[in-house]
């Protein structure tokens, strides 16, 4: 077997397809993983996968609407050329993922069938199951499998990555891993690495996220120098349930189906929630907003529950904040037709039967946008260079980010059934663009080095796990320290975010920095010791958790997921058409000025113990002009016949500006 | 089909005691250690060793090394925290504490599988079942990943057949409850090197039986409108040695699935099918 030129670290979507790819092209690969890559977190994606097909292009769909409706939910925080050339493939990447065999949902008539997803109207989803991404994952695995036989990937599972190695002019040559049997540091010298590591929901503590999703191969980079563009951008999902070990998904098709969510009027009622007359029961999204009622939009959601829990102390149990999601009053046979899946996973966890109690469900942070700051190469269309090195490549040379760890495609909020399309995407074509650098790769390969960079940054991983080890076991408990972490992420930056409260999370994020520098390691076995694995995953989690709170404390303003109510926009409340369109001007001018202030992506660079630095990157919008995104608001129609006539007043702003 | 659901109470009970079948390492002694645990309503086994590594102590006061497992999602979809809990082969997230309790009260039993050598603790080496993928060649053979256009189109039966068993999330459940699966754990002999070790394994891997979960895997490519242009060689892996014949028809495997994958019907065709290409390998020579 071959040595590997480029060292994969993840295989989840975008690792293994980046894997399979690169093997195609004759390049020998390695893949690591901290565990199977069969059991990555990419396997707890349910819904599906977005593309333009033959159905939805007849009801008048086509590439740029997808890519329009990816630009829009973003709130216009993405570079458009990625999610330009992400859109035009993504009906070829559905086609060669149901070639390798993903079992994809059928019509009638034998074609895959497509479902309707938040953010679209047209029906973009394909497919399979209720685990789509499980199946997804389940066909690049078998691929991967076969390049093993044949000899041109070799997976290094059950392997933490500790970091990459630089040379002295500051370019990637590969990467330290140990083993975490038998507990093995060793080098791997490649011509360049991948990370491909997912999120970092660990940092919030409990998340919808794999328990593998800690951020630790992100903060390695990072703190190794790599830029991290947009950490202030995490999603939060309004609908998870609430669990001791996890908070698992309920997904947004309950409330599709007639699902209410609802509080007791009387703060924790401790009556059964099915004994509660409704007169006694609060409504909150019906009343609030009888337009939408429960199906307000994914933020609005998350946000009033929240409200209700946090602010109003309604929340229907006393030590844990939760709402009630009722499905009790719908037929049986319509929950038994529609909503099996997801309800067998409430019945599985909780041991309860949603159909006869309602659920309890609350907010969980759900999916990290930001990532790993990464570049592209624009072509003449708008679009990409296919095969250009400096796609996905991060200002590390040599060192690329794909997949959720990166930060290109979804801006300020990502779409349902988007991520699965980015993930197969950046693993797809980061491949031809690191065969490229690898034939240019000057001052020969990592191979042929000699031992020296590779025998230093090995003793000096060896060192610091040793000391690891060796720490005396009556400091601070590691796993409590997690706890806290998590609480204090939770509170000050997830949801709801004021100024006061990140500062104060910050200190508090600093004095538990300062603490688990010091925590105790219970276990000094020098075998298969999982206890010092996740305390140092837990120490690197301080710097990406100081990165958030910073890029959100500097964001003063709303946009997608980063909601701060000291600035938020006023709504349309004139009933007078002259004063209504004074406030629609006024509302237009101030959406104006705070694009000109804040549509840019935040970029943050780790600086002297772990404080970032932020800087401020202009966000490439040249093919679709920024626009106020509307839905929900009060008054937005107004609001959008003033920001029509001012672009009518304005030269088109790209060639390829797409109408919505 | 799925248990009906009995409705779960809130125990009035303080703690409860867990018994950890514990081992440090390969080739080492294993022994058991109690622990106890404060009762909360709601949890599952994974949250139950989550509080024992955040104070790793016996009932008798002694403070040892947290437990090792494995897990990751925590939905019961990444096979991951497979492990035998009351004597039951079963995944960590789903075993939930307010039921296990109801079933045999005040303690919960934990062991690590016993087809699969112990790494550590509950946690054990499943390359083997990896291995067993490999020999069936479980994966589509496609020319290349360049565009060339959709899949066949397949009817919604078709597609549901398949799905039940690309559902297989290589827990190794229907290993464990399995006669004809036994054991192998070997270890590294001085003077052999790393790949030489791994050639032995993969040897042994080959002759011994392949176990229900690859049988299913071969049911489910050579039913797929490409892979079934491999069928040939998937039929010689199943008619080697180690391969199908050595079912002993125990039918264990498809109980204890917690997907409910259908593996004895897929034991049963693919039985019928390596019939016939015996057969035909005998005719046509």
């Amino acid at each position: 077997m071959a040595q590997p030129r480029v060292i994969i670290i993840g295989g989840g979507l975008a690792g293994l397809s980046a894997a399979m790819k690169l093997a195609e092209l004759g390049v020998q690969v390695g893949v690591m993983s901290l565990l199977k890559v069969k059991r990555s977190h990419s396997v707890c994606a349910q819904g599906g996968i977005n593309s333009v097909n033959n159905l939805t292009r007849q009801y008048g769909d086509n590439e740029s609407k997808h890519f329009d409706d990816t630009v829009y939910g973003g709130d216009f925080l993405a570079h458009q050329p990625p999610v330009k050339e992400m859109t035009e493939w993504a009906p070829r990447i559905i086609d060669l993922m149901d070639r390798l065999g993903v079992t994809f949902n059928r019509t009638p008539e034998g074609f895959r069938d497509q479902r309707r997803f938040g953010g679209t109207l047209f029906p973009r989803t394909a497919f399979a199951g209720a685990t789509t991404g499980q199946q997804l994952l389940y066909a690049l695995d078998e691929q991967v499998r076969r390049w093993e036989v044949g000899g041109r990937i070799v997976k290094y599972e059950e392997w933490d990555f500790l970091g990459p190695i630089l040379d002295d002019a500051g370019r990637c040559r590969g990467c330290v891993g140990q083993d975490l049997i038998t507990m093995e540091v060793r080098a791997f010298p490649a011509d360049a690495v991948i990370i491909a590591s997912g999120g970092l929901g660990a940092i919030f503590g409990r998340s919808t996220n794999s328990v593998t999703c800690n951020g630790s191969a992100v903060a390695r980079a990072y703190t190794a120098g790599a830029k991290y563009g947009n950490p202030e951008f995490i999603q939060v999902h309004p609908t998870a349930i609430p669990g001791a070990d996890k908070l698992r998904l309920m997904s947004e098709s309950a409330r599709g189906e007639g699902g209410r969510v609802w509080v007791p009027r009387k703060p924790q009622d401790s009556r059964a929630p099915g004994a509660i007359p409704e007169a006694e029961r609060y409504y909150f999204l019906e009343e609030r907003y009888p337009k939408y009622g429960n199906l307000v939009p994914r933020d609005i959601a998350t946000r009033e529950i929240f409200k209700v829990c946090v602010e109003e102390g309604l929340s229907v149990e006393k030590n844990r904040q939760c709402v009630y999601l009722d499905v009790t009053h719908l037929p049986r046979e319509q929950l038994d037709r529609k909503l099996a899946g997801i309800l067998e996973i409430y019945e599985k966890f909780q041991g309860a039967d949603p159909r006869d109690v309602a659920m309890k469900i609350f907010p969980a942070v759900h999916y990290t946008m930001g990532g790993l700051w990464c570049d592209f190469e624009r072509n003449l269309e708008g679009g990409l260079v296919i095969g250009s090195p400096r796609n996905q490549q991060t200002n590390i040379p040599g060192l690329y980010a794909i997949g959720e760890c990166e930060y290109q495609f979804h801006g300020a909020n990502r779409l349902g059934a988007n991520s699965l399309v980015a993930c197969i995407f950046s693993g797809l074509t980061v491949a031809p663009g690191i065969v490229s650098y690898l034939e240019a790769t000057a001052g020969g390969s990592a191979l042929s080095m000699g031992s020296a960079l590779f025998d230093r940054a090995t003793a000096r991983h060896q060192a610091a796990f040793k000391e690891l080890v060796a720490r005396p076991a009556d400091g601070p408990n590691p796993y409590t320290l997690h706890q806290d972490l998590g609480k204090v992420m939770t509170e000050a930056a997830t949801v709801v975010r004021h100024n006061a409260e990140l500062d104060k999370a910050y200190a508090k994020v600093l004095d538990l920095e300062a603490q688990a520098s010091r925590a105790a390691i219970a276990d000094a076995s020098a075998w298969a010791n999982q206890n010092v694995v996740f305390t140092r995953a837990l120490a690197d989690m301080f710097p990406l958790a100081k990165a958030i709170l910073r890029g959100a404390r500097a964001r003063d303003e709303c946009r997608g997921a980063h909601y701060k109510p000291q600035f938020a926009t006023s709504e349309i409340t004139a009933t007078d058409p002259a004063e209504r369109r004074k406030q629609a001007e006024a509302w237009v001018d101030a959406f104006e000025e705070n694009n000109r202030r804040w549509l840019k992506s935040t970029v943050a660079a780790c600086g002297v113990g772990g404080e970032p630095t932020l800087t401020y990157e202009e966000v490439d919008v040249s093919l679709i002009p920024p626009r106020p995104r509307l839905y929900g608001v009060v008054g937005g129609q107004a609001i959008e016949e003033v920001y029509k006539e001012r672009q009518l007043a304005q030269p088109p702003a790209g060639a390829l500006a797409t109408s919505p | 089909m799925r248990e009906p659901l009995t409705p779960l109470h809130r125990l009035q009970i303080e703690s409860f005691d867990v018994r950890v079948l514990r081992q440090d390492g390969p080739g080492k002694p294993s022994y058991w250690e109690r622990f106890r645990v404060r009762y909360e309503s709601d949890m599952n086994v994974i949250s139950v060793l989550q509080k024992i590594a955040e104070n790793a102590q016996t009932v008798d006061g002694r403070k040892v090394a947290p437990v090792a497992w494995e897990c990751s999602c925590l939905e019961e979809v990444c096979g991951a925290c497979t492990m035998v809990i009351n004597g039951r082969v079963r995944q960590a997230c789903s075993a939930l504490v307010d039921r296990l309790l109801a079933e045999r009260p005040g303690c919960i039993e934990l062991r690590p599988m016993t087809k699969f050598p112990v790494q550590r603790d509950l946690w054990v080496d499943r390359a083997r079942l990896f291995a067993n993928l490999r020999e069936v060649q479980a994966w589509v053979p496609v020319d290349s990943y360049l565009d060339l256009g959709s899949g066949e189109r397949q009817s919604q039966e078709q597609q549901q057949l398949a799905y039940q068993y690309s559902k297989c999330m290589s827990c190794g459940c229907c290993l464990e409850a399995c006669p004809q699966y036994m054991k192998i754990e070997l270890t590294r002999q001085p003077g052999e090197t790393e790949a030489e070790f791994h050639q032995r394994e993969e040897e042994l891997y080959k002759r011994a039986f392949i176990g229900a979960h690859a049988i299913a895997q071969v049911e489910l490519f050579n039913s797929n409108p490409i892979g079934r242009m491999n069928a040939f060689e998937r039929l010689e892996a199943l008619t080697h040695e180690g391969g199908i014949q050595a079912c002993g028809n125990a039918q264990n495997c498809v109980k204890v699935c917690p997907k409910e994958i259908p593996l004895t019907t897929a034991i049963g065709r693919g039985g019928r099918a390596a019939t016939i290409h015996t057969l035909k390998k005998l005719f046509d020579r």
